[in-house]
C-alpha cells in the first residue's frame, strides 16, 4: 500500500509539472510578431525555407523555423491553420493538389492567375524564384547507355525494368497515371520513400524512380534524367506560399527573391548542401550573401550541440503522452473490465486506432490542432491506448475468482477493493503495459519532426534527405539509447513497487 | 453451553436460487441459531457453499429474502453487514501481494482501527492458532498450506465479527495440531459469542465443533437440528450413511 501511496506522490508531481508545460506552450504561441518560415521534408525544401528565412533574417524580421514539415498535405494545412507564414511550393503542386484544376495555368502571368484562385482564401502567392522544379523519370547512366534509353518512349521496349515511386507521384493525376496512359507504359510499381529510392539504384534492387529535375543527387548517385519527349510534367515553378496576413515589409523582402535562382543555380545549390561540410544554413548564408552582400558570419550551429535539446524535447513528447494515455487508460479500463463486451470493444477500438500509419494520423490531426508539440502528444497518446488498456484490462480480470470472492466478502467498500486490493494485484501486468506503451511512444516520436514537434526526429529526417548517415545516426542512436533506459526504468519500478515473487519479470 | 437462543442469526424465507437455467434452491426456508455453531454437511455439488455466498451476498437471491444478525442482506446494507461478519475458504484465499500482517489486518487499516489495538489482536488471534509471529512478515507463497488456512482463520476474526463463515477452514490444518486448534476455537466463541456457519465434509470436525447439524443435498435439507440427536436418529439413508462411516471411523 505504501507503494500505490508512491505512486500517488509521483502522478501528482508529474502532473504539475505537465502544466507548467502547457502554461508555457501556450504563451509561445500567443506571440504573433514572429514570421513563421515552415518546409516540406526534402533537401531543396529545407534549403529555400532557409534562404526565406535567413532573407527575412537578413531584413531585421524575428523568424522562428518549422522546417521538414513532412509532405504537402502537412505544410498546406499548417499555412491555412496560420501554424506558419510562409513555405515555398511549386505553382504544379499548387494547380493539382491544392487548388484541384481551379485555375487553367498559363505561363505568361501565373501568379496573377493563383491569386485570383486564391482570392477566396487567406493565402496568396509571391513571385516565382525562377527554376523550375519539374518531376522527372531517373535511371542509372551506364543502364541507359546499355539498353540506349534515351527518352521516356524508350522505356516500352524494356517492361521487365523495376519501377519503384514515391507515394506521392504515384497518387497524383499528373503523376504516375497520367504518365502512364501518355506513354503506354508497360509497367507495375511499388512505392518507396524518395530519400532512399536512389541508394535503392545504386544497389540494383530498382531501376527507375522519380526525381525532381533541380535534385543535386542526380549527378551524385551516377543517375541521369529521361527525357520528357512528349512534354507531359507540367511546369513546377517554385515560389512562396504566404498568408495574406504577412506584413507587407516582409512580403517586400521575399519578393527581392524573385528570379534569382534558375536550374541550374538550384542543382548546384542541392549539390552544395548534399556534402558533408555544409549544413543547409551555411549553404544558404553563402547565397543570400553572393546574391545581397555580405552581412554577416553564417551561425554554424552543427546539430551535435543540439543533441541535448533534441533528446530534451524527445523525452517531453514522450513523457506526456504517455503519463496522459496512463491516466486515461487505466481509468478506462477500470470502468469497463467487469463487462466483457464493453472491455473487447475497447481493445479493439484503441486497436483499430493503432493500426492507423502514423504519418497518416498526423497528416489527419492537423486540421483540428495544427502542427507541432500538441498534435504530436496526442498521436503518442493514441498510440500508447491500446497497450495500457489492454494489459490492465487482462490483468484486473485474470485475478483469481476465489480473491476477488474473499475482496468482496470481507466488507471492503469498491472504493477500498479496487485500491488495496484488485490495483496492486494487476500493477505487474499494467506496468508491462505502459512499459511496452513507453518504447513505442520513443520510436514513434521520432516522426513528431514532420509536423514540426522536434524531438531525435529532426537529425533523423535532415539526414535522410541529406543522404547524411551520421547525422541519421545522431537521432537514432540516442532514440535507441533512450528505449534501453526506458526498460531500465521501468525494471527500477518494478523492484521498488512490485514483490519479487509477483513481477512478471524476463530477465 | 447456554441453550438460551436470542432469534435466529442467519433466517432464510422462500429463498430461490440457481445458477443460469439450472435452479438449486427452491423456497428454501433456513433458521441458523444465534450465538452457536452450526455445521453443514453434504455431498460436493449439493448447495453447501451457496448457501454461504447467499448469507453475506455474494449471491442474492431471485426470490425470497435473507436476514443476516437481524439485516435484511440487500445491496445497500451489505458493506456494513459484511464488516460484522467474518468469511475464510478452503481455497486459501491470502492475498499474494500483501504480507501476512497486512492480510490479516487488511479491513482493519481499511476502517482505521488503531495500531495498539491491530498489534494486540494479531498476537492474540496468532497464539491463539500457534502461528510463530515470524510469519507476520512473510508473503503468503512463503506459508506452508496448514500455515497459511490458519492465517486466513486469524483475518476472518480480526475484527471480532458477530458470525464466522467458515468453507472447509480446517481443511489443510495438519492432523496433530488440529485438536489444540479446535479446542481454542471453541473457547473464542465461548468467549466472544459469535455464531459460527462452519461447512464441512468431515463429520469429525462437525461433533467436535458444533452443536447443530445441517445436512443438504441437491439443494435441499435432509434433515436439521442438534448434533447428538441427529447422530442418534438418522431421518433417511443419506444421513445413516453420514453417519456409520463417521462411527466406523471413531471405533
Amino acid at each position: 500500500m505504501r507503494g500505490l501511496n508512491k505512486i500517488r506522490a509521483y502522478c501528482f508531481f508529474l502532473v504539475i509539472a505537465l502544466a507548467s508545460v502547457f502554461s508555457v506552450h501556450s504563451v509561445a504561441w500567443a506571440d504573433s510578431s514572429k514570421v513563421v518560415v515552415g518546409s516540406k521534408a526534402f533537401a531543396e525544401g529545407y534549403l529555400l525555407g532557409e534562404i526565406v528565412a535567413q532573407k527575412l533574417e537578413r531584413d531585421g524580421f524575428d523568424v522562428e523555423r518549422k522546417l521538414g514539415l513532412g509532405k504537402t498535405i502537412i505544410t498546406y494545412e499548417a499555412l491555412l491553420a496560420g501554424e506558419i507564414d510562409v513555405y515555398v511550393e511549386y505553382t504544379g503542386t499548387l494547380y493539382q493538389a491544392i487548388l484541384k484544376g481551379q485555375y487553367q495555368p498559363q505561363i505568361d502571368d501565373e501568379v496573377a492567375d493563383i491569386n485570383q484562385a486564391l482570392k477566396e482564401t487567406p493565402l496568396k502567392v509571391l513571385p516565382s524564384l525562377g527554376f523550375n522544379n519539374t518531376y522527372a523519370l531517373v535511371m542509372n547512366k551506364q543502364l541507359m547507355e546499355e539498353k540506349t534509353i534515351k527518352s521516356i518512349s524508350d522505356l516500352k521496349q524494356y517492361p521487365d525494368l523495376v519501377l519503384s515511386l514515391s507515394h506521392e507521384f504515384i497518387n497524383r493525376t499528373d503523376g504516375w497515371q497520367g504518365l502512364k496512359s501518355e506513354y503506354d507504359l508497360p509497367f507495375s510499381v511499388s512505392g518507396i520513400e524518395h530519400s532512399l529510392a536512389y541508394q535503392a539504384i545504386q544497389s540494383g534492387k530498382i531501376d527507375l524512380t522519380d526525381a525532381y529535375s533541380t535534385d543535386g543527387d542526380i549527378n551524385r548517385f551516377g543517375l541521369q534524367l529521361l527525357e520528357d519527349d512528349l512534354f507531359y510534367f507540367p511546369s513546377y515553378r517554385a515560389l512562396p506560399f504566404i498568408r495574406k496576413t504577412m506584413p507587407v515589409d516582409a512580403q517586400t523582402s521575399l519578393a527581392e527573391l524573385a528570379g534569382l535562382i534558375d536550374e541550374a543555380k538550384m542543382q548546384e545549390l542541392n549539390a552544395l548542401a548534399l556534402e558533408d561540410d555544409h549544413s543547409y544554413a551555411e549553404v544558404a548564408t553563402d547565397f543570400l550573401n553572393a546574391s545581397f552582400g555580405t552581412l554577416s558570419e553564417a551561425e554554424t550551429s552543427y546539430p551535435w550541440k543540439r543533441l541535448m535539446g533534441y533528446v530534451y524535447e524527445h523525452l517531453w513528447l514522450t513523457f506526456t503522452a504517455l503519463i496522459s494515455a496512463t491516466f486515461v487508460g487505466v481509468l478506462v479500463a477500470i470502468l469497463a473490465y467487469r463487462s466483457s463486451k464493453l472491455s473487447r470493444v475497447l481493445i479493439y477500438s484503441t486497436g483499430l486506432m493503432q493500426t492507423i500509419p502514423s504519418l497518416a494520423l498526423l497528416a489527419l490531426l492537423i486540421p483540428i490542432f495544427g502542427i507541432g508539440w500538441v498534435p504530436a502528444v496526442i498521436a503518442l497518446f493514441i498510440y500508447s491506448l491500446l497497450p495500457i488498456v489492454r494489459s490492465t484490462i487482462n490483468a484486473l480480470v485474470t485475478i483469481d475468482s476465489t480473491l476477488v470472492e474473499v475482496a468482496q466478502g470481507l466488507g471492503l467498500t469498491k472504493r477500498q477493493q479496487l485500491r488495496t486490493i484488485y490495483l496492486p494485484m494487476a500493477l505487474p501486468g499494467m506496468l508491462t503495459g505502459i512499459k511496452t506503451a513507453a518504447i513505442i511512444s520513443i520510436g514513434t516520436a521520432t516522426l513528431a519532426s514532420f509536423i514540426g514537434a522536434g524531438g531525435l526526429g529532426d537529425p533523423i529526417i535532415t539526414g535522410l534527405s541529406l543522404n547524411d548517415h551520421e547525422m541519421v545516426l545522431m537521432g537514432a542512436i540516442p532514440a535507441a539509447i533512450l528505449a534501453i533506459l526506458m526498460e531500465l526504468l521501468f525494471e527500477y519500478f518494478e523492484t521498488r513497487w512490485i514483490p519479487a515473487h509477483m513481477r512478471s519479470n524476463v530477465t | 453451553m447456554s441453550l438460551a437462543v436470542s432469534g435466529p442469526c442467519i433466517q432464510m424465507k422462500g429463498v430461490s436460487f440457481g445458477y443460469g437455467q439450472h435452479p438449486l434452491f427452491n423456497r428454501l426456508n433456513v433458521t441458523f441459531p444465534d450465538q452457536q455453531v452450526t455445521a453443514v454437511c453434504g455431498p460436493s455439488g449439493c448447495g453447501k457453499s451457496t448457501l454461504l455466498k447467499l448469507v453475506n451476498g455474494l449471491l442474492l437471491p431471485s426470490e425470497g429474502e435473507v436476514s443476516v444478525l437481524g439485516n435484511l442482506v440487500t445491496h445497500n446494507s451489505l458493506d456494513a453487514l459484511r464488516l460484522k461478519i467474518g468469511y475464510a475458504v478452503q481455497r486459501i484465499g491470502l492475498f499474494p501481494h500483501l504480507k501476512v500482517a497486512e492480510n490479516i489486518a487488511i479491513v482493519a487499516n481499511a476502517t482505521d482501527m488503531e495500531q495498539t489495538e491491530q498489534h494486540e489482536r494479531i498476537q492474540f488471534l496468532l497464539d491463539m492458532f500457534n502461528l510463530p509471529s515470524v510469519l507476520l512478515k512473510r508473503y503468503p507463497h512463503e506459508l506452508s498450506g496448514g500455515q497459511a488456512q490458519r492465517v486466513g482463520l486469524c483475518r476472518a476474526l480480526m475484527m471480532k465479527p458477530r458470525l464466522l463463515l467458515l468453507d472447509e477452514a480446517f481443511s489443510a490444518v495438519d492432523p496433530i495440531s488440529r485438536f489444540d486448534i479446535y479446542r481454542e476455537f471453541i473457547r473464542l466463541q465461548q468467549e466472544e459469542q459469535f455464531s459460527v456457519m462452519l461447512i464441512t465434509h468431515d463429520m469429525r470436525e462437525a461433533r467436535f465443533l458444533a452443536d447443530h447439524i445441517m445436512v443438504m443435498e441437491s439443494g435441499s435439507i435432509l434433515q436439521q437440528g442438534k448434533i447428538e440427536s441427529v447422530i442418534a436418529h438418522p431421518s433417511c439413508d443419506l444421513v445413516k450413511r453420514l453417519v456409520k462411516e463417521h462411527l466406523l471411523c471413531e471405533a
